[in-house]
C-alpha cells in the first residue's frame, strides 16, 4: 500500500468532486492510499502572486509543513495547485533565508518546514509511481473504440521542472489511454492553455482559447476529452455553451477527467465515479462503448467533428 | 554617483528576486510573443512591452492590458532562448502596477485579485459564490443572467456547495499571515 499526503483543493469540495471521488475509488483499486492534508488552506491559486509573492510562499509552506509532519510525499489533482506546491516546495528547500522567514510565520500554527517531502500531480503517480503494468493488470473493462484527446493543460508540462517528465514533448496521458483500451487521437492542442485564470478578468480571450481547444478536438474526432485538471474540466465543459453562443459553433464535446476513464476501465461503477454530474452528458458515448465490450469496429460517435 | 533606477532597472530587479534574469539580456526574437495563446487579446505582445520597457516608456507599459491578460501558463518561459521568463515578468508588472496604484481601472483582474485574496485570507479556501459574484455584471444583464443559469445547472448537480469551506485553525492561520504582510493593508 502506498500512501501520500493528499492535498484535494478547493475546486475538490465544489465543482470537481468527481475528480476527488474517482481518485480515491481508482487508487483504492490500485493500493495507493491518499491520505487528505489535515486542515489544509487554498494553494494561492494565481491571484496571490498577482499581489504578494511572500504571501504565496507561505499559504504553500503550510500545506507543506502539515504533510511532512507525517513524513509523507504530496500529491495534487489540480494543475494549478500541484505548480504552486512544487515550486513553493522547491523555492523554500534552496533558499535558506526564505525557508527562515516562512518558518517564523508558520510557528503561529505549530508548524515547521525543513523540505522532507517531494510534491507530485496526481497522474504522475499513476503513470510513474504505479505504474502502467499495473494498471493493465486490473482493466476489465478496456474502453475499446473510444476516441479520447489527452488534455495535459499548461501547468502540469511547465514551468522548468527536474521530475524527468519531458516538457516539450510528454506522452505519458496516451500512454495511459491506451492502456486502460481507449484510443488516444493526435490531439495538437493537449499542451495548450485553457484559459482558466483569464475567464472572469479578460472573458473574450478565455473563451476564445477554449474554443480553439475544443476545434482541436473536434477535428481530432475525439468522443471525449480526457483531462487532468479541474479548472480545465469546468473552462471547457462549464463554457462550451457560451463559446456556442459567442462564436457561432456547436460543440458538444464530454470532458472527463483521466481518473474517471481508468475508473470506468476498471469496472467501477459510474455513480462511484461522479460520472452523472455533468452539463455536457458522457453518457451517449459510454453507453455505446459498454455495449461494445472487446469488441472492435465502429467508434461511439459524437454529435461534433463526425460525418 | 548616485542616480535613480530606471523603470527598466526597477523591473529587471524585481526579476532578480524572483530568481529568474533580467529584461536587458532580451534579443527581441518574439518567440514569446509567438508562444502566447492570449497574444490576440493584448495590447502590445510581450516581445513588445519588453522593448517598451527597456525604453523607459513607463506611462505605456503601465496602461497596457497585456500583463493582465496573460492567463500564467508559461508557453512563453518554456521557450524564451534567453532565459527570460515572461510569465514572471507579467506577473512583477501586476504588481507593480498595484503598488504605484497605476493600472488601468477599467480592467478586471486587479480588483477579482484583491477579493479573491481577501476571502481567502478570511477563509483559508476559495469560494467562488463569494466573490465571483460581485463580477457578474461585467457581461452585462445578458452575461449575468447566463452565469446566473450555469450556477443553478451546478448547483442542481451537486457541483456548488451552499455553504462556503473553511480552514479550522483560522485564528492560526491568520496569525501566521499577519507575520508575512500585514492584514490591515489588504483586507
Amino acid at each position: 500500500m502506498k500512501r501520500y499526503a493528499y492535498f484535494p483543493g478547493c475546486s475538490a469540495e465544489t465543482v470537481s468532486a468527481s475528480y476527488h471521488l474517482s481518485a480515491v475509488e481508482t487508487g483504492a483499486k490500485l493500493g495507493v492510499e491518499f491520505q487528505e492534508i489535515e486542515d489544509w488552506n487554498c494553494c494561492g491559486a494565481t491571484p496571490y502572486s498577482n499581489i504578494d509573492e511572500l504571501l504565496a510562499h507561505s499559504l504553500c509552506a503550510r500545506n507543506l509543513a502539515i504533510a511532512e509532519r507525517d513524513g509523507l510525499d504530496v500529491v495534487a489533482p489540480c494543475n494549478a495547485c500541484f505548480k504552486n506546491l512544487y515550486h513553493a516546495n522547491e523555492d523554500l528547500k534552496h533558499d535558506a533565508d526564505l525557508a527562515e522567514h516562512m518558518n517564523f510565520a508558520l510557528e503561529a500554527d505549530d508548524l515547521h518546514f525543513a523540505g522532507k517531502v517531494n510534491v507530485h500531480h496526481l497522474i504522475h503517480v499513476f503513470v510513474r509511481d504505479v505504474g502502467l503494468e499495473a494498471i493493465k493488470k486490473k482493466v476489465t473493462h478496456p474502453l475499446k473504440g473510444l476516441k479520447v484527446a489527452a488534455y495535459y493543460g499548461c501547468q502540469l508540462v511547465r514551468p522548468d521542472r527536474h521530475d524527468g517528465f519531458d516538457p516539450a514533448g510528454p506522452r505519458y496521458f496516451e500512454d495511459l489511454l491506451r492502456t486502460i483500451g481507449a484510443e488516444a487521437v493526435e490531439f495538437p492542442y493537449r499542451l495548450r492553455c485553457c484559459g482558466a485564470s483569464l475567464m472572469i478578468g479578460q472573458r473574450r480571450a478565455a473563451l476564445a482559447m477554449v474554443r480553439d481547444l475544443l476545434r482541436g478536438a473536434a477535428q481530432a474526432k475525439a468522443d471525449v476529452i480526457a483531462t487532468a485538471c479541474p479548472l480545465c474540466q469546468l473552462n471547457l465543459e462549464c463554457y462550451q455553451k457560451d463559446v456556442n453562443r459567442e462564436f457561432g459553433t456547436a460543440y458538444e464535446i464530454p470532458v472527463l477527467y483521466f481518473t474517471q476513464l481508468m475508473g470506468l476501465a476498471m469496472g467501477i461503477a459510474r455513480k462511484k465515479l461522479g460520472i452523472g454530474t455533468e452539463l455536457v452528458s458522457a453518457k451517449p458515448v459510454l453507453d455505446c462503448v459498454a455495449r461494445k465490450p472487446a469488441a472492435a469496429g465502429a467508434a461511439p460517435q459524437a454529435k461534433v467533428g463526425q460525418p | 554617483m548616485w542616480t535613480k533606477p530606471s523603470f527598466a532597472d526597477e523591473i529587471s530587479n524585481e526579476m532578480y528576486t524572483t530568481g529568474t534574469r533580467g529584461l536587458n539580456c532580451c534579443i527581441q526574437c518574439a518567440t514569446c510573443s509567438a508562444a502566447c495563446p492570449a497574444v490576440d487579446f493584448m495590447d502590445h505582445t510581450p516581445r513588445r512591452l519588453i522593448g517598451m520597457i527597456n525604453a523607459g516608456m513607463r506611462d505605456e507599459v503601465l496602461a497596457s492590458n497585456t500583463f493582465w491578460t496573460c492567463a500564467s501558463c508559461y508557453a512563453c518561459s518554456e521557450r524564451c532562448p534567453k532565459g527570460i521568463q515572461p510569465s514572471e515578468l507579467m506577473y512583477v508588472l501586476k504588481r507593480y502596477s498595484i503598488w504605484k496604484n497605476a493600472y488601468r481601472n477599467d480592467l478586471v483582474g486587479p480588483e477579482f485579485s484583491r477579493r479573491f485574496v481577501r476571502t481567502i485570507m478570511r477563509t483559508g479556501k476559495s469560494y467562488e459564490p463569494g466573490y465571483a459574484p460581485a463580477f457578474i455584471f461585467e457581461g452585462g444583464l445578458q452575461g449575468m443572467l447566463r452565469e446566473m443559469q450555469m450556477g443553478m445547472k451546478l448547483l442542481a448537480k451537486g457541483r456548488i456547495p451552499l455553504m462556503p469551506s473553511r480552514v479550522k485553525r483560522v485564528e492560526n492561520f491568520r496569525r501566521m499571515l499577519s507575520r508575512i504582510v500585514p492584514l490591515e493593508g489588504i483586507e
